[in-house]
């Protein structure tokens, strides 16, 4: 059986960048490895928590959805835990109206990454200027 | 009928009828199905300042997003994308 998940891991932040896509190699490795299919990854960068987790007060998010066997699962997060680099980790099952929901959020994404709008410089400047002198006349 | 009218016109304020604003699931109207715990600033609507999370009596949310709110809420705290105890938080 096949089910759609999802993972979040945060990397510490003293990873470099290539270390840091030497970490997000092996877990897509190891998900595709083990008979898995990618379905989207998104990068969220560095971050800041909301609170310090082992003295650490960012990281690197990183999320990935896959499809796999829920045998896998285990396995993923048991390689998680074993690694160093990473401080926390989540990985959910979804559900057909998360799915829905990735669907949706993923085409949003892509839509802005395809039309970058430089937003034009909106013409406030000229208004910003309150004569003085009316408030000294009161 | 005069006592009656006598008694009305004690009133020095007349009593205001209340009009309250029903409350309602902005789920169920929204036509919302998921709710993500990625997205920590919308979550942080159904928080108080201390990171605690509002009862359904404030939220108006029904029992079942009521549930759905909580779990994303827990996910977010667990994420780092939420605190689990603060001051001030907005």
């Amino acid at each position: 059986m096949i089910k759609q998940y999802e993972t979040v891991f945060i990397a510490t932040p003293v990873l470099s960048d290539t270390q840091m896509k030497e970490a997000v190699a092996k877990y897509t490795k190891l998900i595709t490895d083990a008979g898995g299919e990618i379905v989207y990854e998104e990068d969220w960068g560095l971050k800041q928590l909301a609170y310090p987790i082992q003295h650490k007060t960012s990281g690197f998010y990183y999320l990935i959805e896959f499809k796999a066997s829920p045998e896998f699962v285990a396995n993923l997060e048991i390689q998680y835990k074993r690694d160093e680099r990473i401080i926390r980790f989540l990985t959910v099952a979804l559900d057909k109206d998360a799915v829905a929901y990735a669907q949706k959020r993923r085409e949003n994404k892509n839509k802005k990454a395809a039309e970058p709008q430089p937003q034009a410089e909106a013409p406030v400047e000229a208004e910003v200027e309150v004569e003085p002198e009316n408030i000294q006349e009161d | 009928m005069a006592a009656v009218e006598n008694n009305e016109i004690r009133y020095l304020n007349p009593p205001t009828v209340e009009v309250r604003k029903k409350k309602y699931c902005r789920f169920k109207k929204a036509g919302i199905k998921y709710i993500d715990y990625k997205d920590a600033e919308f979550l942080k609507k159904f928080l108080n300042e201390q990171g605690k999370i509002l009862p359904r009596r404030l939220t108006g949310t029904s029992l079942k997003f009521q549930r759905k709110v909580a779990q994303a809420v827990k996910r977010a705290r667990s994420l780092a994308l939420l605190p689990y105890v603060t001051d001030l938080l907005k």
